[in-house]
């Protein structure tokens, strides 16, 4: 496991395209790494002259790219360490081409507790090769009554707030949250679900699920607590982000949000991108997750929302199961999939198909998350951290489950076919992965 | 009578999860070999020899008496010997998962389970991980096909056909794997189907079904030739889908009144147990146009053919 505090030997990166969505830049040429900090960005650096003991390497036919900053990751650690740890969870990172992850508070015990964040973080800095930051409960217990230390936890290192995979109930307490973290301009993250119209449901409502006689979760479970948000968002001037939007109601939520000048952002998972309620046909339990995969117009207006930006961040909603908890009949196994390893993979899918350019996905994996956590990251303006992704996009190949660094299997895209992967990543200038 | 005119019918699969899949000609196949057994049913002997030395397991995850005894009296028809398990909750409160449970099972050697449980695809599941057959007696919301087998016998041997029959199936649509099997079998062998049910008791876009759909019981049973019940679990009926057995019996109770809105040589059906001033009056149940009774009988056909059938893929066969 490289050292992230020592200093590597200085880095050339050579003749790679090179896209920084942070300032729309897409170009060929050289990158200058030393001191963990890109140095230099230009067409051709070695003319110019390089530190002697330089290391160059020849990135001819790869795209580099600023490491992705996965928004919202569930990990296990603390509590739960037989699904991941922040160690096993870095390793799947980096092979993804994920050099920020960002962690969910649902651990145990729950991250509501400056001194959680601290654990948190200084466990990652013995045993995670990517940076990692927590995101801290919104309510105390993540159990939707009373709002946690906002300010403190924020002080310790979180990020945002969020209570996982739990919705907020009453919309008082959401309010009164809104209202509070103003004061820090603290960022509420949250998971838009009404419990009650949810119930039983463990897919998307529709024909296909009265075919398969399963319950269903209809869209509307989603978008009622989105707009009620959405409202409060507007009482309360509140900074708010959707945790993952699926269907084309919640977008038109959103769009209005948005031109109405509210500060509400919002995140798709790579899951409701690339795959859709047709994927659980064999009551396939590794598709079972929450929010449901959609019906196949519905993941094609998020494709377009995050093509046209008005969704922000693609995160990989990556939830390690064990097979004990997944391997069960349908209605019974666990919800999640694991997706931090395989995100850029599947989103290079929309590029493939020509429905997102590059840049677009790149920024919503990378720039837009930075951005919204108030992170050095999703850059590769010279002075910042060289976390880098290198990409070789023509690269055609087939997930081997087994191959995968997680802890768990519970992968959606176990033979899926994918062009495009990730060959090198680099947190602070140390290479943290390289696929042989 | 003990020859065997058919005993070359053969499903081309397995095991026998769902009518999804079956093509009209294994229909009506099955529905001929049922036939031959519901002739050797009524002799004094009833015993062929098709499943000698072979082990029938009853897996029901979920209680039922009838449909259990109904494989039991048919597996040991055809000679095999059979073992009932109730699994229901012992194993699984041990922890054991279905997956254990099939690799355990697996391991005895059985060449067919029968397999009720309370959750969807969860036979499926099962035979996945098991070498012998597996006929799905019932999955959660999703299939029960030789429930509707034993439907579709009983309709043709009291209409002739099931080509163009009106079929009024009434309930708790939403929550009935009798439905789902029954629009699945009656639609392939061109049957007309109307669903009749308190609108929360209807399946989310079921008109996608190629179904009519209608929550007016008289206007729903007008012309039809069939009336299938469905019966409506108690835990449905205080207020969470239907206000009260009251007003649910008042609406939707099958009735001599609202019986009269269909063909006056409509038939009546109910796959039971009976909720009698539930669904269905007692006048109706025991009248002269129910089929009930008859249900029971071809259900031991039914499931004896499907047992021959799938006898003739198994290993070793």
């Amino acid at each position: 496991m490289p050292d992230l505090r020592s200093t590597p030997r200085p880095t050339l990166l050579s003749g790679a395209r090179i896209l920084d969505p942070s300032r729309d830049l897409d170009t060929h040429g050289d990158i200058l790494i030393a001191d963990g900090v890109i140095k230099d960005i230009a067409g051709n650096l070695k003319a110019a002259g390089l530190p002697d003991d330089t290391e160059i390497v020849d990135c001819r036919g790869l795209i580099a790219v600023p490491g992705l900053v996965d928004m919202r990751a569930f990990i296990g650690e603390p509590g739960a360490e037989h699904r991941e740890t922040l160690a096993s969870a870095s390793q799947a990172a980096a092979a993804g081409g994920v050099t920020t992850i960002v962690c969910q508070p649902d651990t145990d015990p729950v991250i509501d507790d400056p001194a959680i964040v601290d654990f948190v973080l200084r466990r990652a800095r013995d045993t995670a090769i990517v940076h990692v930051h927590p995101m801290a409960a919104l309510t105390k217990g993540l159990e939707g009554r009373e709002m946690t230390e906002i300010g403190l936890l924020q002080a310790a290192g979180a990020v945002a707030f969020t209570d996982g995979t739990r919705s907020v109930p009453s919309a008082q307490v959401m309010r009164r949250a809104l209202t509070y973290a103003r004061h820090f301009d603290a960022l509420i993250v949250h998971h838009t679900e009404d419990a009650g119209l949810t119930g039983e449901g463990v897919m998307n409502e529709g024909e296909l699920a009265s075919r398969l006689g399963l319950a269903g979760v209809p869209r509307a479970a989603e978008t009622i607590v989105f707009e009620r948000d959405v409202r409060l968002a507007a009482m309360t001037g509140g900074r708010y982000h959707a945790a993952s939007l699926t269907c084309t109601d919640s977008l038109d939520v959103l769009r209005r949000a948005r031109e109405a000048g509210l500060d509400i952002t919002a995140s798709a998972s790579i899951n409701h991108l690339t795959l859709n309620e047709r994927d659980v046909v064999g009551y396939r339990s590794f598709f079972k997750l929450s929010p449901p995969l959609r019906a196949e117009d519905d993941r094609q207006a998020l494709v377009q929302a995050v093509a046209e930006g008005l969704v922000d961040v693609i995160v990989s909603d990556h939830n390690p199961q064990d097979v004990e908890v997944k391997r069960l009949p349908f209605s019974e196994a666990a919800f999640g999939a694991i997706g931090i390893e395989t995100m850029l993979a599947a989103g290079l899918r929309l590029v493939n198909d020509g429905s997102v350019d590059l840049m677009s996905l790149v920024r919503a994996m990378s720039t837009r998350p930075a951005q919204l956590l108030g992170l050095e990251a999703g850059t590769l303006r010279p002075g910042r951290a060289a976390d880098i992704a290198l990409i070789a996009p023509d690269e055609a190949w087939i997930l081997d489950a087994a191959m995968l660094k997680s802890r768990c299997r519970n992968t959606p895209f176990d033979e899926a076919r994918f062009e495009g992967r990730v060959i090198r990543t680099l947190v602070a200038g140390c290479t943290v992965y390289e696929y042989v | 009578m003990t020859s065997n005119p058919t005993a070359s019918f053969t499903l081309s699969r397995r095991h026998l999860l769902g009518i999804e899949g079956l093509s009209p000609e294994e229909i009506v196949g099955l529905l001929d070999l049922s036939e031959e057994f519901v002739i050797l049913n009524r002799q004094i002997e009833k015993k062929r020899a098709t499943l000698r030395g072979r082990t029938q397991i009853n897996l029901f995850f979920e209680a039922s008496t009838r449909t259990q005894s109904s494989f039991e009296l048919a597996g040991k028809r055809l000679g095999a010997d059979v073992m009932n398990m109730a699994v229901s909750n012992s194993s699984l409160k041990k922890g054991e998962t279905l997956i254990d449970t099939a690799a355990t099972l697996n391991a005895m050697h059985p060449d067919v389970l029968i397999v009720r449980h309370s959750a969807s695809g969860a036979v499926e599941l099962l035979a996945r991980k098991v070498d012998c057959a597996v006929v799905n007696a019932g999955d959660g919301a999703h299939e029960h096909p030789t429930q509707a087998l034993l439907d579709a016998l009983t309709i043709r041997r009291n209409k002739g056909r099931i080509q163009g029959l009106l079929v009024a199936i009434c309930g708790d649509i939403a929550h009935s794997r009798v439905a789902r099997s029954n629009i699945l079998l009656l639609q392939a062998l061109g049957a007309q189907v109307r669903v009749v049910a308190p609108p929360s008791l209807l399946p989310t876009d079921i008109e996608r079904f190629g179904v009519e759909v209608h929550s007016d019981m008289r206007r729903g049973l007008e012309d039809v030739d069939i009336v299938m019940m469905l019966r409506l679990q108690r835990e449905r009926m205080n207020g969470s889908y239907v206000p009260s057995v009251k007003e649910y019996f008042h609406f939707w109770g099958l009735d001599e009144a609202k019986l009269r809105h269909a063909r006056p040589d409509a038939l009546v059906m109910h796959p039971g147990p009976m909720n009698r001033g539930v669904e269905i009056d007692s006048a109706v149940a025991d009248g002269a146009q129910s089929l009930i009774r008859e249900q029971v009988e071809m259900g031991v056909a039914v499931r004896m053919a499907v047992l021959d059938a799938l006898s003739r893929t198994l290993p070793n066969a």
